[in-house]
């Protein structure tokens, strides 16, 4: 068996610049969708994640 | 002795004949690596020989060697532990994993196909016998030996050879679609999918298909976790992943509608073909563990609806 922290929210991913974290999760501002795109995708593939998105502008990285 | 050593290499023979065609019954359960296959088939010998000699012992009175079968149940527990950790130890290795059931289910399998070779030779043993207590000449003893193997041969292999996905529920396709960042398969919601690029590969290249149970109880059956697991390993496994550890985007994850008991699953293989999909989803075994008789429980209002 492989142990390790699941369905834990790695990091956040916004537009949005009026978001604040209020735990330990990082937050990752983005100029536009695009760039929003990237960084999710960067962030994501370094970490194992999987990206959701939570509309309005915020992608949430988990680890499964 | 000579008498004897006739016997016991005919059992011997027809017990390991045993173990040698369920090794080619299924492909799935086949041990793929010579290793494996040469363990499975030394096994083999060694639960035919058991159960070869078990009759030459009584009838030369020698009640105690009966103590040798209990030693074989203890011995084909071994195997089914050693399959066990074996598999789970390669679990991590799988892009989707088999789940705890699945291995369960093949774990018992392998026990049992030890057993089946034991019986065998135990079943040719006492035809062998037979023929000897009433003084038929050898060539018939011998062929009594094997007609009572070949019985106990087919009528185990009919009995373990379970059903499958197919026999119990309707495997049809289904339209994989986009409610915002939720992946969706007949209006069941699977997991929700942020980056853009994903999706449209899910688009373009994703297949699903929506397994409408026939049953009530194959209802229940496909509730299971571990059916579940099983029917995302063998689509994975069969018709190969498009898929990576980094891209957790494309697990394939069977979902079930809590309405009709319908599971929809949506997978992105290297090479879609709808066909094969409904095909490998279909051929998907019924797991042992996930069998259930929910209509033949005490309380029945549901069964006593569906008049059974």
């Amino acid at each position: 068996m492989e142990f390790g922290i699941t369905d834990l929210i790695i990091a956040v991913v916004t537009t949005n610049k009026d978001m604040v974290s209020s735990s330990m999760t990082p937050v990752f501002y983005a100029e536009d969708d695009e760039h929003k795109e990237r960084l999710a995708l960067l962030i994501s593939k370094t970490t194992m994640g999987m990206v959701h998105d939570l509309e309005s502008g915020t992608y949430i990285i988990v680890k499964h | 002795m000579n008498d004897y050593f006739v016997l016991i290499v005919t059992a011997l023979v027809m017990g390991t004949t045993a173990r040698m065609l369920m090794m080619r019954v299924d492909y799935r359960q086949y041990p793929t690596y010579p290793q494996s296959y040469l363990g499975h088939f030394t096994l083999g010998v060694i639960a035919a020989g058991l159960g070869a000699v078990a009759i030459p012992a009584i009838a030369e009175k020698e009640y105690v060697a009966i103590t040798f079968l209990a030693l074989a149940a203890q011995q084909f527990r071994d195997v089914r532990n050693m399959e066990r950790q074996s598999l789970d130890n390669i679990e991590v290795t799988e892009l989707v994993p088999r789940g705890t059931a699945y291995i369960e289910d093949i774990a018992k399998a392998f026990e049992a196909r030890n057993y089946l070779a034991l019986l065998a030779s135990l079943a040719t043993g006492i035809g062998y016998f037979i023929g000897e207590t009433f003084k038929v000449p050898i060539i018939l003893r011998i062929l009594i030996g094997v007609v009572f193997g070949v019985i106990t041969i087919v009528f185990l292999t009919n009995m373990l050879k379970g059903y499958f996905v197919g026999d119990i529920a309707e495997v049809r396709p289904a339209e994989i679609k986009f409610d915002g960042p939720l992946l969706t398969v007949a209006g069941v919601v699977i997991m929700n999918i942020g980056l853009k690029e994903s999706q449209k590969i899910y688009l373009e290249q994703g297949l699903a298909v929506e397994i409408v149970p026939n049953h009530e109880e194959a209802m229940v059956i496909l509730s299971n976790i571990g059916q579940r697991q099983a029917i995302q390993h063998h689509s994975s496994i069969q018709l190969g992943i498009r898929k990576d550890v980094d891209e957790p985007d494309f697990t394939p994850i069977a979902r079930r509608n809590p309405k009709n008991g319908n599971i929809v699953m949506a997978i992105v293989t290297m090479e879609p073909n709808e066909k094969y999909l409904l095909d490998v989803v279909k051929r998907t075994p019924v797991l042992e563990s996930a069998k259930r008789k929910a209509l033949d429980v005490a309380i029945t209002t549901k069964a006593e609806r569906v008049g059974k």
